[in-house]
């Protein structure tokens, strides 16, 4: 279970977080969304112990991490897969190194069986047989899956997904969503998502928060979110630019 | 006529600011020496980076340095100067000045530049970011193999530029002018000191260490895009550039 508690963040003399409090329950889908620039993957930095709040808490399996120093949250993070927003893959390492690098850091795996977990990963994203190739000859929908394949190879009991459908087509949309579904499914993972994709999350998602102006807008299922007559909710999922200047 | 009078203060707190900056992050460098067995491999691959492919750039300026302090200094020498001093004004300029300090200019474009780029990037990219959420420290996983790597290799890069400075030095002056092998070693031998070339291993190890640390720092601390990426790139070369003027007058200051 993750909790957060009256987490502020400033960079600089932008007030980026004001005050955010939520539970993720162990085994749930939770999505954060809200515009660009609202702080969505700011705070789920701080939840990974990436970026250290001005004030509040991020408690994660009842451990403050908010507060750890970086020796103990190495223990936290063994259990953690991240997906970064462009894949961040290590551009000098091939598609392989890039998990094995993972999985020697994180498992006691060494030998065939790690070259095996590294096919295994590979094969759940559908990218059986790229081990050898360098992320430069990769596209943007496969540079994302290695970077799920990197994150799920460690059997994580958290998996944090940062942009994962943004500047996909429509149908590497849809598979990257099966995808988080499937591990979702398989795995019993609990699972944190930041998106703009709304698809993502009435097709994925138990329970989502909408980021405005620091503070959380809107905290409930995909299905209320559709009903809410919140006007900066229904701004955002429907797309209008128009219906915040029409009041 | 506000932003006029506080522009020198901000660039004056920013000034520290850096130096803090710079200072926490070498301070975590050398805490993370206690896992330098972790990054082995790496130093490694660095060391075969900065320090074996540097070699023919280095050769290069080296010896061309040398031919060029032959030729100019004895176009200085007027008649009552013998020749032979020819040696002596090479072996000295080289040894104390112009191998340490070219090979350390040349090698800020070289390997500073491409530090800051490559570790500038891998921040906008999010690549420190993986490292990090993967249980690496970025410090001792990025920054310590390139800083050790830089420290140790720069003194056997100086040594390669002092024989190959003094060697264009004896190719110019019994080439071009009328100095023979015997007069040119003559020259050389008379005026040479081996705390010299101790001298200038020193400024090899200090400059070996400034370039890298402060490329590592401007890489860390990049922000925004390729345009943070390519600020970093131009702040490394220039500090380093500054630093290496300034340590060189400060280590003779204190050490001739």
């Amino acid at each position: 279970m993750i909790k957060v508690l009256d987490l502020q963040k400033t960079f600089e003399e932008k007030h980026v977080l004001k005050g955010i409090d939520f539970i993720v329950n162990t085994g749930e889908t939770f999505a954060i969304i809200g515009k660009s620039g609202s702080g969505k993957s700011v705070l789920l930095k701080h939840l990974i112990g990436l970026l250290k709040p001005d004030a509040g808490e991020v408690w994660m399996d009842g451990k403050l991490i908010s507060a750890m120093s970086f020796r103990k949250l190495q223990q936290i993070r063994e259990k953690i897969g991240m997906v970064f927003q462009s894949g961040a893959l290590f551009d000098s390492m091939t598609v392989g190194e890039n998990i094995e690098l993972a999985l020697k850091k994180l498992t006691k795996l060494s030998g065939n069986s790690l070259k095996d977990r590294v096919i295994e990963s590979l094969a759940s994203v559908g990218l059986e047989g790229t081990e050898k190739m360098m992320p430069a000859e990769l596209s943007g929908g496969m540079k994302k899956r290695v970077g799920i394949a990197r994150a799920i190879a460690i059997k994580p009991e958290y998996m944090f997904y940062d942009e994962p459908t943004t500047g996909l087509d429509p149908i590497m949309t849809d598979a990257m969503n099966r995808l988080i579904k499937k591990f979702k499914i398989e795995e019993k993972i609990t699972t944190v998502i930041v998106t703009h994709e709304m698809l993502t999350v009435y097709d994925v998602v138990d329970r989502v928060i909408l980021l405005h102006e620091g503070k959380i807008q809107f905290d409930g299922s995909p299905e209320n979110i559709k009903k809410s007559e919140d006007l900066v909710v229904k701004q955002f999922i429907t797309g209008d630019s128009t219906l915040l200047s029409q009041e | 006529m506000r932003r006029a009078i506080f522009f020198p203060i901000r660039l004056f707190i920013q000034f520290f600011e850096g130096i803090g900056a710079y200072t926490v992050l070498m301070v975590s460098v050398f805490r993370s020496f206690k896992h330098w067995h972790h990054s082995f491999g790496f130093t490694i691959d660095q060391m075969i980076y900065i320090g074996v492919r540097s070699i023919p750039i280095v050769i290069l300026t080296a010896l061309f340095s040398g031919m060029v302090t032959s030729v100019q200094s004895a176009y200085q020498f007027s008649s009552w100067v013998p020749s032979w001093y020819v040696g002596s004004v090479v072996g000295n300029s080289v040894l104390l000045e112009l191998a340490p300090m070219i090979t350390g200019l040349v090698l800020t474009g070289r390997v500073g530049a491409t530090i800051a780029a490559e570790i500038g990037t891998m921040r906008v990219t999010e690549q420190i970011d993986a490292l990090e959420s993967l249980s690496f420290d970025p410090v001792s996983f990025l920054i310590l193999p390139r800083v050790v790597a830089g420290t140790i290799m720069f003194p056997f890069l100086i040594i390669i530029a002092d024989v190959c400075g003094v060697f264009g030095g004896w190719v110019a002056a019994t080439t071009t002018m009328d100095v023979t092998t015997y007069e040119f070693i003559k020259g050389f031998r008379t005026w040479f000191h081996p705390w010299d070339a101790w001298f200038g291993l020193i400024k090899a190890l200090t400059f070996g260490f400034t370039i890298t640390s402060i490329a590592c720092y401007q890489g860390y601390y990049t922000k925004g895009g390729a345009l943070g990426v390519g600020k970093a790139t131009t702040m490394t070369v220039v500090i380093s550039c500054v630093s290496i003027v300034f340590l060189d007058y400060l280590l003779a200051a204190l050490l001739l």
